[in-house]
């Protein structure tokens, strides 16, 4: 007999396409994991040193909604010197818990049901089911290898875009691990503009961008008041557990996220923000020295595929590349997996434009790439 | 950031890989990074490669200590003659001038606690500038050249995440 009748909206949304590889990776002793989406390294230990010592101080109690003062002080400065982007800490920033509540919170706020919520194809797996949850409608919007999986003008003329409510893009990417450049931007920019559509603008790798600068969609001509940016403390500063992002918008956005906020998280867990603070005081070397880890791996592993012979777009930001593989890339993965003993996830489960494609993930060591290069390669041979 | 200094964070991180590997992380030809390493090492700025090793773990006795050295200059003797002295003993593995209430910070490596005793006693405070020698044995090595001898390398990160 059932007890619990779940709603029809909980229904709407799919079940995870990784917990399949996540739980054939279990199985194994021997496996090395190139299918992880999160830093191999820990947060800098100043940055868990002022979690402990606020712990110490029995700072446990909630902040303000919208996160401490200070530390969104923090933040809105960060921002400014960093990427160009000037927010006012008291009325235009909330900390949240992580990037995916900001999301989420944002679709809530700002999807009408029936609103269309265009989002790049293949991109992070939780924007489908956040404005499905929201009642919105997901309208991917394909990009391709040919073009590095940028978004262009054209794909989202193609894609029906222009009847769009909003657009969730997603640079540097994942799964791609592709980036959008200023002048890549502009066109995207001015579709927008053209046809009014707002941007959730999620940003959370945007210190790993290499050879160049991140650029925020929101420093463009007439964007700053149609954007929420996301980013947070998970991957550059490698505290995905400690569960700290930040949103940075309009006030009116801001607000209104704030009304879902309140009421579902109250406040971001105090001890991360903390952790949050220290991170934007003092470890700006530590993430140089990660991002140069990251660049030198990347590295290795593309060099590595080209002597394969896998064709690879040269992702430049992120921690992952996207390979092409011959024939459907779930079969593959599991082939890789069974034989191999190397876990990847499949293109296809971050949307149809990434099928026969990898996402291979380089936040490993390099004894441990190095090692899972050479399996893939005796895999293809 | 520029190849060399590149190179030279790569061999830090580790400096067995090789030139191959080198040359895949760092985007240069295989022939580049033997000529950077040539010039590196040529040059000075790489004086040497060596392993970082647990003693505890090897099966044989090893002490080391930490020794503070005051020294009186004159004005034939400064400094850098000094240490030149000093550093020429095998038994010397590191030797700095540092700031503060001592003039020298040398760490002495031998076979036995009573051998670091010998040559301190024997060795370095007969010599003529040494004024007083404070010998610190070391009773445990929790990190070194960067590496923590207790660090827990395990990954506990979920084995596929999205």
């Amino acid at each position: 007999m059932v007890l619990v009748k779940t709603s029809e909206r909980v229904g709407r949304v799919p079940p995870s396409g990784i917990r399949k590889f996540f739980e054939l990776a279990e199985e194994r002793e021997d496996v090395i994991s190139l299918g992880v989406g999160e830093p191999d390294f820990s947060a800098p230990w100043a940055a868990r040193d002022a979690a402990i010592a606020s712990l110490e101080r029995g700072q446990t109690s909630y902040t303000a909604n919208r996160g401490m003062r200070e530390l969104r002080e923090a933040i809105a400065d960060h921002c400014a010197d960093r990427y160009d982007l000037d927010y006012d800490p008291g009325e235009e920033v909330l900390v949240t818990t992580g990037v995916s509540e900001g999301v989420d919170v944002a679709l809530r706020a700002l999807v009408d049901p029936g609103d269309r919520v265009a989002m790049v194809d293949p991109s992070y797996v939780s924007y489908r089911p956040g404005v499905l949850l929201a009642d919105g409608e997901p309208l991917p919007v394909r990009t391709r290898e040919e073009e590095h999986f940028r978004l262009t003008y054209d794909a989202l003329q193609r894609a029906g875009a222009s009847e769009a409510d909003l657009l969730i893009l997603c640079y540097p990417n994942n799964p791609t691990g592709a980036v959008m450049r200023e002048e890549h931007l502009e066109p995207v920019a001015e579709f927008c503009r053209e046809h009014d559509l707002r941007v959730l603008s999620d940003e959370i790798y945007a210190d790993l961008t290499y050879e160049g600068e991140h650029t925020s969609i929101a420093t463009l001509d007439g964007m700053r008041e149609r954007t929420i940016v996301f980013n947070g403390f998970s991957k550059a500063y490698a505290m995905t557990g400690l569960r700290l992002g930040y949103a940075l918008g309009p006030a009116e956005g801001i607000s209104a996220m704030n009304r879902i906020h309140q009421y579902s998280m109250l406040s971001a867990p105090t001890t991360a923000q903390h952790a949050a603070l220290e991170a934007l005081e003092s470890c700006e070397e530590d993430v140089e020295e990660m991002v140069r880890a990251f660049n030198r791996r990347r590295r290795f592993v593309l060099s590595r595929f080209s002597e394969m012979g896998l064709d690879c777009f040269e992702a430049k930001g992120a921690f992952y590349v996207f390979p092409e593989v011959p024939g459907n890339d779930g079969t593959f993965a599991e082939g890789l997996l069974e034989e191999q003993g190397v876990a990847v996830v499949p293109g296809s489960v971050f949307g149809g434009a990434g099928e026969g494609h990898l996402r291979i993930s380089y936040a490993s060591g390099l004894p441990q790439l190095k090692e899972a290069m050479n399996r893939m390669e005796a895999f293809l041979a | 950031m520029e190849p060399k200094r590149e190179l030279l964070e790569a061999l830090c991180a580790n400096a067995r890989t090789d030139t191959a590997d080198l040359a895949r992380q760092t985007g240069l030809s295989e022939s580049e990074v033997e000529a950077a390493i040539a010039d590196l090492e040529g040059e000075g700025t790489i004086r040497g490669y060596q392993a970082i090793v647990d003693w505890e773990e090897v099966d044989e006795d090893h002490a080391r200590a930490a020794v503070e050295l005051n020294v009186t200059l004159d004005r034939e003797t400064g400094y850098a003659e000094v240490s030149e002295r000093l550093a020429k003993f095998p038994e010397v593995s590191s030797l700095h001038l540092v700031s503060g209430n001592y003039d020298f910070l040398m760490i002495v490596e031998a076979s036995s606690v009573r051998r670091i005793s010998r040559f301190v006693s024997e060795k370095v405070a007969p010599v003529p500038e040494v004024t007083q020698t404070v010998t610190h044995f070391v009773m445990e090595t929790y990190k070194e050249g960067g590496i923590e001898m207790n660090g827990d390398d395990d990954d506990d990160r979920l084995s596929v995440s999205p």
